[in-house]
């Protein structure tokens, strides 16, 4: 977003747009984390949040590349387009690519077939994130949480704080004023840092339409094969999906409005091909982003109790 | 009900239905407004932003859905839907039925994005108020029709008045609940401007709103023709965005971070928190104070020609200045002050009180330095706008104090310039933020003097001399032996090679102060210049011995602030008044008792005597040999 600074009469003032001031925060925060905290890293979950979050990371730092990792923590259930879009935007960015797995999951081969959404999630993402943050000993995490995605992430601060064992006390948050973030923390324990929290699900999308930021092609509309279940439109992504009796793969024009392990992410009937499309149907639509995530339907609250544990 | 669902005055979703494209340029030039909502637990104020995502289309279905299930378990509107379930997020809050925290909300227009920052009324409302405040441009303060201005009501505009909101909005709430009655209106209104006025708030816009049933609220009411301003959300949609503003102000920009990916590109990236510039300008990099030129603005998408407040960028330099994350670009002309004392508000936030004396880090810009807060002046009760005595800051608490930093600090007044006047204080121990404050102004006149920057710095003086440079300040009454024993330790420290230079009081006043006589205002001048003369010694690497009465424990002080740390050794020449007198070396306690001398420290003028000097030295125990000994002894120990 390049503000043609026309040679205008006496400075008029530039009036910069919500997007503009949004990208100002974002890179404001990313570079105060690279100035303050000692091994920063970014999570890197391949979705549209992650993907500007990248972006902006490669805007804030330039022309070097970002001084930190990318971390991506796998379950081995991603959709295989979100594999290949990784590795794609490693490269791209000459940023380095850390890959965790939690070995004990693999042992156990933990799906969410035989285990159930929460297990699932809880032992690949949940423990997967606080071994890799552990392993690699990084005190700072980027990650791309937005406010406007559910309650409890609305009083979450931008500069999140976790205990050495990786817990968030909602009731111990530091006040956040100004653009003075406090970076500081004892040996062990860490920041999650969310340079996206002003951003809600149309800013991140109008973004990457004007940036023209690059996209797993999940997120627009294909003939896919599918099956129904609870409610869900599910995509038959690999062979790994077990068919219930009298079930069928049935070709569908669909798409993802949030990505994520593919047995638990719900698709949407959609013939959006292009980012407007996307854009309108967004704004048409009646439903809201996560509901088509199976982690929330658990519980009222449950999103709180498991960033509490230490989901991200 | 003045606006249902069905009949929504607001509908964001015609064109992007109709022209998508057009929608999306619509949306791309669309401006950003954070604001700040005040009012108690009672003012209905989650039902009124409840109601603005609710209008404005930002809440969908299935969290309808939700909501009206929530409503008819939890809720307080019978079976109607209770909008403030819907901002109430944490788990332990809708259990209680309050807002703990300060929480974010968005909502957006074609016309505007906006940020809202929701806190709540109860009694951790300072530290959450002031918090949100701090990034808001604009208050909206809600009252209910029914009760009009409160305590808390004052107490909301103070906050956000003293975090430098400039623009407030009153919103005089529940009017279905006063019949939608102008009179009550007219004088909530008249009762809060003159209010206002007091606190030196000269702007103030009202509208008459029902959140609950919708008046006013994004679209007129049926209700209350006598009403013809706009509604909450227009009103919202159209008032200016504070940016403009900090645009004209002069150029500042903490450096965060310096940009070097290879020996050909040295950037130095930070947010332009004040003012704008263009490639080509003169800048000065401060506290340093060196000039240079900007060659580029660098961007991403390319270099900028001009880059102004509110936007994030890298500058690179004609010279190779040194320049550091803290560091501060400015323009060269208009550069802030530098200072290492302060006078400032500081809102405290921690459930441990302040410690006067005690460190803490200060981070403002892009510079954290150790700070300590001397005892309060005063602190402000919130409710009556009081000042008391204070020896400390509780939570929640709001003081004037100043405080002292280990270096120097580039800054400008918080009510010039919010982003360099602004500061938090973090717990050394614990890293929790305990507090922020907003400075005032140096303490020295003399910073507001812009530095010239020295190539031989005060160590290198200081290093040739192979001495650490101090300054020895004695202190008693007339007569107590300062001079004696100030000279002795000279010819000590000389002997020893150490470089000195010893400044009594006697001979100044046959020259650099002259022009003085003996009042207190003359006195505190006396000492004062002595200070400065001293302080510019220490630069050149001296040992400084001073004899002087300097009898009130202020200016004591303030010289001590003067010097870095551990520089100032106070040396209290402890002689009783009636000894000094049976002494009377010069005669003068026989003129002043006589009356012929005014003024006369320990006869008609007071001596403080200092409460824990470094050194005290009984002249009744001791010889001067001896605590010239002891002097020397403890300065080079």
């Amino acid at each position: 977003m390049t503000h043609a600074a026309a040679p205008t009469v006496a400075d008029a003032p530039l009036r910069l747009t919500h997007l503009e001031r949004l990208e100002a925060e974002a890179i404001h925060i990313l570079r105060e984390v690279v100035s303050e905290a000692e091994k920063p890293v970014m999570l890197y979950s391949v979705g549209k949040d992650s993907a500007v979050m990248l972006h902006l990371a490669r805007k804030a730092f330039f022309p070097a590349p970002p001084p930190f990792p990318l971390l991506h923590v796998d379950t081995t259930w991603k959709f295989r387009a979100m594999y290949e879009m990784r590795d794609r935007m490693a490269r791209e960015s000459g940023m380095d690519l850390i890959v965790h797995r939690n070995p004990e999951a693999l042992a156990r081969n933990i799906n969410p077939f035989d285990h159930g959404s929460a297990v699932h999630t809880d032992i690949w993402k949940t423990e997967g994130l606080k071994q890799a943050l552990d392993k690699y000993g990084f005190d700072a995490a980027f990650g791309g949480a937005r406010r406007d995605e559910e309650k409890s992430r609305a009083k979450e601060r931008i500069f999140s704080f976790r205990s050495a064992s990786h817990r968030w006390d909602p009731k111990q948050q530091r006040p956040e004023l100004w653009n003075l973030y406090n970076a500081r923390k004892a040996r062990g324990e860490s920041i999650r840092v969310f340079p996206l929290s002003n951003w809600t699900e149309l800013d991140i999308w109008q973004y990457i339409h004007l940036e023209r930021i690059p996209i797993v092609p999940l997120y627009f509309a294909a003939e896919r094969p599918t099956v129904e279940r609870d409610g869900l439109i599910l995509m038959v992504d690999d062979e790994r999906m077990p068919l219930r009796p009298l079930e069928r793969p049935v070709p569908r024009s669909i798409r993802f409005r949030t990505l994520g392990c593919y047995p638990l992410t719900g698709a949407v009937e959609s013939r959006a091909k292009t980012l407007p499309e996307i854009i309108q149907e967004m704004l048409l639509t009646t439903t809201s982003e996560r509901q088509g995530r199976a982690i929330d339907h658990d519980q009222a609250a449950s999103m709180e109790k498991k960033k509490r544990e230490g989901y991200f | 009900m003045a606006a249902s669902a069905e009949g929504r005055g607001y509908r964001p979703d015609a064109l992007a239905a109709a022209d998508i494209d057009a929608y999306l340029v619509q949306h791309q030039h669309k401006t950003l407004l954070r604001f700040i909502t005040c009012g108690s637990v009672d003012d209905g104020k989650s039902t009124l932003i409840g109601r603005l995502l609710y209008d404005t289309k930002l809440i969908f279905e299935d969290q309808l859905a939700a909501l009206e299930a929530d409503s008819r378990r939890l809720g307080t509107q019978g079976q109607e839907i209770d909008f403030a379930l819907l901002v109430d997020g944490l788990a332990a809050e809708r259990e209680q039925g309050i807002t703990i925290d300060v929480a974010y909300r968005f909502f957006a227009t074609e016309k505007r994005k906006f940020i809202v920052a929701d806190t709540p009324g109860h009694e951790q409302y300072t530290r959450n108020m002031v918090t949100g405040a701090s990034t808001a441009d604009l208050a909206v303060i809600l009252i209910d029709a029914r009760k009009g201005v409160l305590t808390q009501t004052r107490r909301h505009s103070y906050l956000v008045n003293l975090l430098g909101i400039r623009r407030l909005v009153l919103a005089v709430n529940k009017m279905d609940l006063v019949g939608y009655d102008q009179a009550k209106y007219d004088a909530i209104v008249a009762d809060y401007r003159e209010f206002a006025a007091s606190l030196g708030i000269d702007r103030v816009d009202a509208i008459p709103v029902s959140g609950l049933r919708g008046d006013n609220v994004t679209a007129a009411s049926a209700d209350m023709p006598w009403y013809s301003g706009p509604h909450l959300l227009a009103y919202l949609e159209s008032v200016e965005v504070d940016l403009t503003a900090a645009q004209a102000l002069p150029l500042r920009m903490p450096v965060q971070w310096v940009n070097r990916p290879n020996l050909d590109f040295r950037g130095f990236a930070g947010t332009i928190a004040s003012g704008s510039v263009r490639a080509g300008d003169v800048v000065r990099v401060l506290p340093s104070g060196r000039t240079t030129s900007v060659t580029r603005i660098v961007t991403a998408g390319g270099d900028l020609a001009r880059a102004a407040a509110g936007q994030a960028v890298t500058l690179c330099f004609a010279d190779e200045v040194d320049c550091s994350r803290g560091d501060v670009v400015a323009r060269a002309d208009e550069p802030p002050e530098v200072a290492d004392q302060f006078e400032a508000t500081i809102v405290w936030m921690a459930d441990e009180e302040l410690l006067p004396g005690r460190s803490y880090w200060l981070k403002l810009g892009a510079r954290t330095v150790t700070a300590t807060v001397h005892a309060p002046k005063y602190k402000v009760n919130v409710n009556t706008l009081e000042h008391l005595a204070a020896k400390t800051l509780e939570l929640n608490a709001i003081g004037v104090a100043t405080l002292s930093t280990d270096s120097p600090l580039v800054f400008d007044p918080y009510a010039r310039d919010r982003a360099l006047g602004g500061f938090i204080l973090i717990d050394k121990l614990t890293n929790a933020t305990v507090g922020a404050g907003m400075l005032h102004f140096a303490l020295r006149r003399s910073q507001n003097v812009h530095w010239q920057a020295l190539d031989v710095s005060r160590e290198k003086h200081a290093e040739l001399k192979h001495q650490k440079p101090a300054v020895l300040w004695f202190t008693g009454l007339s007569g107590a032996g300062k001079s004696t024993i100030a000279n002795l330790v000279e010819k000590k420290l000389v002997s020893l090679n150490r470089h000195t230079f010893l400044l009594d009081g006697d001979n100044v006043r046959h020259g650099l102060n002259k022009d003085l006589g003996f009042t207190d205002a003359d006195r505190v001048e006396n000492i004062r210049r002595v200070g400065e003369v001293a302080r510019l010694m220490t630069d050149a690497g001296l040992i400084v011995i001073t004899a002087f009465i300097s009898p009130f424990r202020a200016e004591r002080e303030m010289v001590r602030k003067m010097m870095s740390t551990g520089e100032f050794i106070e040396i209290f020449i402890d002689t009783p008044l009636a000894e000094a007198e049976k002494r009377d070396v010069k005669g003068l306690y026989r003129k002043a008792r006589a009356g012929q001398l005014r003024n006369f420290t320990g006869v008609d003028s007071p001596y403080e005597p200092p409460e824990s000097p470094e050194i005290r030295i009984d002249t009744t125990r001791m010889s001067a040999e001896q605590a010239a000994d002891l002097v020397v002894e403890r300065l080079l120990r």
